[in-house]
């Protein structure tokens, strides 16, 4: 090779390291602990829930689990929590928003590791699993069903495993097959015409049921991926191989995941979210009606008679932290939702709340853009990425899906 | 010809520095940053000092400080009232939960519960305090 043959080699070399973001093996010790910090190793067991006194009952989460797939547990017997939340695709149905008894306003969420999130929803509009639970059965788009049906249904089926783990059903003779305070006008009429110890006493199994369904939820479990494997043998000190390796592509994409491109800094820790809810003005939908996000989540979990400090809750008083300190107002609530895992997200478009991107191609490039929110102000900052970056950054985002 | 590959090699030098700069954009405490833990509160009413009740501080977990209010001269302030505020000014947010004053422990010590740091980076904490002396506010810098 020529002199200068050398120093165009040279210059390539020296260029094509920066483009590709120094893709070698040297990480630094700051790189190594945030990459040991996003890995599965990281992750400590699953917090406790003092709301739900079931929600470590093996027995509950069994019967929990029936009911997840149980479609009696709707209005008209077609719709269980696994019509949307699909078992062999992640607890989510693909659709860029849910679909059952008619179209709901959000995007169905998978459901590994939501035991950790102290919020639930998009919005954080329920504070617990079991709390979340009752909100579909109720939601006329989603089961359509009302809290004394659900009662009737158990006491037909389901009376002796009910039993078993909370006791004996109170007497339904009397109470209409349809009633309970968020149904049609007819079912909430039928409610109130209850006196008010038989509401008690439905509300009681209903969040029961809740329990149940809470303590299974509680027990989906987020799988190893290939990046904890790669983030194991780096913290071994051992050279990533086999199922263990990263292509340089995905480290590059590693490395502007957690460095220039500041996606670590919302989506940090082992489920790739803080748990936190940010405006990253994702667009609105045409057609649909307005969505503040936090805002107004952060009033229905108040008013939830289900939440940690209700009347239903197990909770002592100093078990509610995360409801009682919570943010109830403020402009940064306004179109603020809930940071998603990113955890086998490269495998289930569409994204964001209401299925608003197709492809990771349409959020890496609005996360490039950081267009302005429809409302509140968006938190992002506008990024300089290459295409080359671009598909880096997705090629790391296959490694903790599959 | 040679000026040329001169001027090449110029330019990845500047693009290396360059990409070294961009890379730790905003992660890296400002160089500024008063990270004390112990201030004078604005027009210099009172003396605040905080500290965590344990160390180190666990990312996304709830925990509570203690803060102790002085005059100037090293008097304990009793009874005083707070209202807490913060966030983190390089990413436009707030803190992600509302923390509160919810005991009184005597000798111009307060206990703030509800303290939560959601990520790494610059962190703003702080209080508007009401008491005898008069209002006055703090700000203290976290980086975690
Ligand atoms: C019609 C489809 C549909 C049905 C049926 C359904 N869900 Fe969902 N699920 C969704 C949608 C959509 C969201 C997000 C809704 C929102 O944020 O407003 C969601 C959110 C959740 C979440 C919150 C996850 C998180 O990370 O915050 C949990 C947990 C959940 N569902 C469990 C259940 C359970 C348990 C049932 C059955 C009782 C159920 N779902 C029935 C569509 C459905
Ligand atoms: C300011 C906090 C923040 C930062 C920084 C951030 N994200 Fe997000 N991310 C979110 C929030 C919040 C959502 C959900 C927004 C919504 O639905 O409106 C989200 C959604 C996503 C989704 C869709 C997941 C799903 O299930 O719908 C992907 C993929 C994603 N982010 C990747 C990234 C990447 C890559 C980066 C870095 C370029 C990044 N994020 C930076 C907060 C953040
Ligand atoms: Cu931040």
């Amino acid at each position: 090779m020529s002199g200068r043959g050398l120093s165009v080699f040279a210059v390539l070399a020296v260029l094509g390291g920066i483009l590709s973001g120094c893709g070698g093996e040297e990480f630094s010790e700051a790189d190594k602990a945030t990459i040991a910090s996003l890995s599965l190793a990281s992750l400590p067991a699953v917090p406790t829930d003092p709301s739900n006194r079931y929600a470590d009952d093996a027995a509950a989460a069994a019967f929990g689990a029936t009911l997840f797939f149980e479609q009696r547990m709707s209005r008209d017997g077609d719709v269980s929590c696994a019509t949307c939340h699909l078992i062999d695709r992640q607890f989510q149905d693909d659709l860029p928003r849910a679909k059952a008894v008619g179209l709901n306003n959000r995007r169905t969420m998978p459901l590994a590791g939501v035991a950790y999130s102290p919020w639930q929803f998009w919005d954080g509009r329920r504070d617990s699993l079991w709390s979340q639970a009752l909100t579909p059965l109720e939601e006329p788009v989603e089961h359509a069903g009302t809290r004394a049906g659900y009662a009737h249904v158990i006491a037909q089926h389901f009376a002796d495993r009910y039993a078993r783990i909370f006791g004996p059903l109170p007497d339904l003779s009397g109470v209409p097959e349809r009633a309970g305070p968020r149904g049609t006008p007819e079912e909430a009429a039928a409610w109130q015409k209850l006196d008010a110890g038989k509401r008690r006493e439905i509300d009681q199994v209903f969040a029961n049921l809740g329990k149940a369904m809470g303590a299974f939820v509680r027990s989906i479990e987020l799988p190893e991926t290939r990046f904890d494997r790669f983030a194991a043998a780096l913290a071994a000190g051992e050279r990533p191989e086999g199922d263990a390796a990263l292509s340089p592509d995905e480290i590059a994409g590693l490395r502007l995941f957690i460095g220039k491109a500041n996606c670590a800094t919302c989506h940090n820790g082992p489920r790739f979210t803080d748990d936190g809810f940010h405006n990253t003005g994702v667009p609105v939908v045409d057609g649909l009606p307005e969505d503040l996000g936090r805002q107004s989540g952060v009033l229905q979990v108040a008013e939830d008679p289900f939440n940690c400090e209700g009347a239903f809750s197990d909770a002592g008083p100093d078990d509610c932290g995360e409801f009682r300190f919570r943010v109830r107002e403020g402009p940064h609530l306004v179109r603020a939702y809930k940071t998603p895992s990113l955890r086998g997200a490269a495998a289930r478009p569409p994204y964001m709340h209401s299925g608003q991107f197709a492809t990771l191609d349409a959020v890496v490039d609005h996360y490039a853009t950081a267009p302005a929110a429809p409302a509140g102000q968006s938190e992002l900052h506008p990024l300089t990425l290459s295409e080359r970056e671009r598909k880096q950054l997705i090629a790391f985002l296959g490694t903790i899906s599959e | 010809m040679k000026f040329k590959w001169l001027y090449l090699i110029g330019l990845a030098a500047l693009l290396a520095l360059g990409s070294y700069f961009l890379s730790d954009m905003g992660m890296k405490p400002k160089p500024e940053l008063d990270l004390s833990r112990s201030r004078a509160s604005e027009n210099g009413v009172y003396v605040v000092a905080v500290a965590p009740e344990a160390e180190p501080i666990k990312l996304g977990e709830l925990h509570s400080w203690i803060v102790t209010v002085q005059t100037p001269d090293g008097m304990a302030v009793e009874d005083a009232s707070f209202e807490v505020d913060g966030g983190m000014p390089d990413h436009n947010h707030g803190l992600p939960t509302s923390p509160k004053v919810t005991e009184n422990l005597g000798d111009g010590r307060y206990r703030l519960e509800g303290v939560k740091f959601s990520m790494t980076g610059w962190w703003e904490l702080s209080f508007d305090i009401s008491a005898a002396p008069g209002s006055d506010s703090v700000t203290f810098n976290m980086v975690l």
